[in-house]
């Protein structure tokens, strides 16, 4: 990945490297896995002379590493029971507290769960399925969760099931500043349909690590919705790996509100011919907060169509990132590919970089993309303040009808009610 | 009602003056037209008065009722009853026209103290106002004057006009882009808001527009200054004249 010499580790490097040392004999399941992940980040955390990791230094931005979460308590169980969003549309099927599974509920017929730490210790069948969404290893954010983690869920539909209330997986962060890993696997297979709701909540200084990986197989449809929500002073590293079969569907949004620095990884793979992928995203920064989102769409089969839209609204001295590229195979032909983002800048302080890229080695293919940076248009502002709205309020309409294309493709309409509260809770708090 | 006195505003970004001195007095329940060749600073006008941000005013006063409409803002003067009719309402996509006409109404209403309209009020009587003005339900569905056709972006200014019940309204070139039927219409609408306890500045090119809405003065503007008024009957002489004479004359 990188030749540089290092000779100085930083802070965060040398904690991390004696928490692997210290913690892997007791970690579970398979350790040469855990070495060999560990192994990409041993040398140090990628910088910013590391392309992927240009505009997100985590070498720089990564200023310690927090010890690993202890196991929860009976309170803090409680506690995060009691906080999990969207309790309207959906109370938590499985609860995660600081990456540990406590609470796993009643799956539908069809869908079979089992708890991670449990299925290291029955060395479960479906644990070599690992990485099958094709997700880099040595990517640092997965060589992390890889290494450290212990607990988690895997999750089975099968086949022909149809799966018509949304699955909650809740991750909630509750005490001190801590360290926690979750994985997820997510295995649907021949025909099936899953709506998964994953929620990122909670309070403190927190250092959390997901990663989620979908198998989804031939005819399936599945919509995975995401809101990372953590508190302001959180590291987030997510990774989302989806692997998709033949004339599948795929939905997914993920809506980034919370944490100092948070960086969304997305992975797809089309793996099998004729199925659509539509990727959506929103983030919202503020203060001195960075957010970061990460994609790479694989079109390595015929007939296949993505569909990227993502946006960023920033405010105060905030930076967000998005970058986005589409690889089309030489085999991938009649590709059609559509990647936009667009940044919503309010302040002069903000840094909106986008990157996106398209890299085509079929030549029966239809791929764009676009990329926008503008602030808030004047004359918007002027039309609706003439008509006697403050300015404040004049700016969230167009603030909200900005991402409102976005929100458009959640279709639940209690979960995109939920969703408008989240970015009116972030537009109240604008100072 | 409303008293402008020797008002000068120029163009912020470059400085260009465009009103120059500029006198206009129009009492409570009159309606005043205002015609002039292209740049003589009618738009402008419109604009200083509803409080864009584009514009420097560098002297002179502009009252509403006694009260100084520029140390306000746009929206303060909107809640203090002005009302801008825009020459070009603006396409708005994502803001549903249903949420910002209660946005609108909502907040005029707050900044006067006045409780909140309930939905089902708010609905009775958008659907009383647009019946009259042919606007159907279907249509306000939609993002705010997206893919509205001119007559339709009219109409819907006049709908605006029509549930906000301002007390200075500003037409600005609302005959623009309207065929004679949906000037008919749009004639009506503000006919129906006419009252002695609200007034009117029409600003148009053409007389057309002031046989369906009848003025009680008409000023003729030049070079950023009222030249002239009269009577109803300086617009038909205007048409059949034409502004040559004040573009040389101002």
């Amino acid at each position: 990945m990188n030749s540089i010499v290092r000779p100085i580790k930083t802070a965060a490097e040398t904690a991390l490297v004696e928490q692997f040392t210290a913690a892997k004999a007791s970690l579970p399941g398979d350790k040469s896995v855990r070495e060999t992940a560990f192994g990409a980040v041993v040398e140090g955390l990628p910088h910013r002379r590391v392309e992927e990791w240009k505009y997100t230094d985590l070498r720089a931005l990564m200023k310690d590493a927090k010890p690993l979460a202890a196991a929860p308590g009976k309170a803090e169980i409680e506690a995060a029971k009691a906080s999990a969003p969207f309790a309207s549309v959906r109370k938590p099927d499985a609860l995660l507290v600081n990456g540990a599974l406590v609470e796993l509920g009643a799956m539908p017929k069809g869908v079979e769960a089992v708890s991670l730490a449990k299925a290291y210790a029955d060395n479960h069948p479906l644990l070599a399925k690992f990485g099958e969404a094709g997700a880099p290893g040595d990517n640092a954010a997965i060589a992390l969760n890889t290494a450290f983690v212990s607990d988690g869920l895997l999750l089975t539909v099968e086949a022909g099931a149809k799966i018509d209330e949304p699955l909650h997986l809740a991750f909630v962060q509750q005490g001190a500043g801590h360290a926690a890993y979750a994985r997820v696997l997510i295995l649907v297979e021949e025909g099936a349909s899953l709506t998964v709701i994953e929620s990122h909540t909670g309070k403190g200084a927190h250092q959390t690590n997901s990663y989620v990986e979908l198998l989804a197989a031939d005819k399936t449809d599945v919509t995975l919705f995401k809101l990372q929500n953590e508190d302001l002073a959180t590291q987030h590293l997510a990774t989302l790996a989806m692997k998709l079969g033949a004339e599948a569907n795929l939905t997914t949004a993920n809506v980034s509100r919370g944490s100092a620095l948070a960086r969304q990884q997305i992975f797809v793979k089309f793996e099998g011919d004729n199925t659509k992928a539509s990727l959506n995203g929103i983030s919202l920064s503020g203060g001195n907060r960075h957010l970061d989102t990460t994609l790479f769409v694989d079109h390595a089969s015929f007939n296949c169509e993505s569909r990227e839209q993502f946006k960023q609204v920033l405010d105060g001295e905030s930076r967000s990132v998005f970058q986005g590229k589409i690889l089309v195979r030489q085999n991938a032909q009649k590709t059609d590919g559509r990647m936009m983002m667009r940044a919503l800048m309010l302040s002069e302080g903000c840094e909106a970089d986008l990157k996106p890229e398209l890299e085509i080695y079929a030549d029966d293919v239809q791929c764009a993309h676009g990329a926008t940076c503008a602030a808030i248009e004047e004359d918007y502002l002027f039309y609706l303040m003439a008509r006697g709205i403050p300015k404040k309020d004049a700016e969230a309409i167009l603030i909200e009808a900005f991402i409102d294309d976005v929100l458009e493709t959640v279709e639940d309409e209690a979960l995109r009610g939920e969703i408008h509260a989240v970015t009116h809770d972030w537009l109240q708090a604008r100072d | 009602m409303l008293s402008i006195k020797n008002l000068h505003a120029r163009i912020e970004e470059n400085g260009q003056e465009i009103l120059k001195g500029l006198d206009l007095d129009v009492p409570a329940g009159q309606v005043h037209a205002i015609m002039g060749p292209n740049g003589s600073g009618k738009s402008t006008l419109s604009y200083v008065l509803a409080g864009k941000e584009d514009y420097e005013v560098t002297d002179g006063s502009v009252t509403l009722d006694g009260e100084d409409l520029l140390e306000l803002g746009a929206d303060e003067r909107a809640a203090k009853g002005v009302f801008l009719a825009f020459q070009y309402p603006l396409e708005i996509p994502g803001v549903g026209t249903m949420t910002f006409l209660k946005a609108t109404l909502n907040a005029q209403r707050r900044a006067r103290g006045e409780g909140e309209l309930s939905t089902p009020d708010f609905m009775k009587l958008v659907k009383k106002n647009a019946d009259e003005l042919e606007i159907s339900m279907e249509m306000l569905k939609r993002s705010l004057n997206v893919g509205f056709s001119g007559g339709e972006k009219k109409r819907n200014e006049i709908l605006q006009m029509a549930l906000l019940q301002p007390k200075l309204a500003i037409l600005d070139e609302t005959d623009s882009g309207l065929d004679i039927d949906a000037l008919k219409v749009v004639s009506e609408g503000v006919n129906r808001l006419r009252s002695p306890d609200r007034s009117f500045v029409v600003i148009t090119h053409y007389q057309r527009l002031l046989n369906y809405i009848k003025p009680d003065v008409v000023h003729v503007m030049s070079k950023g200054r009222i030249v002239r008024s009269g009577g109803p009957e300086l617009a038909l002489e205007l048409e059949a004249n034409g502004y040559a004479e004040y573009v040389e004359a101002a």
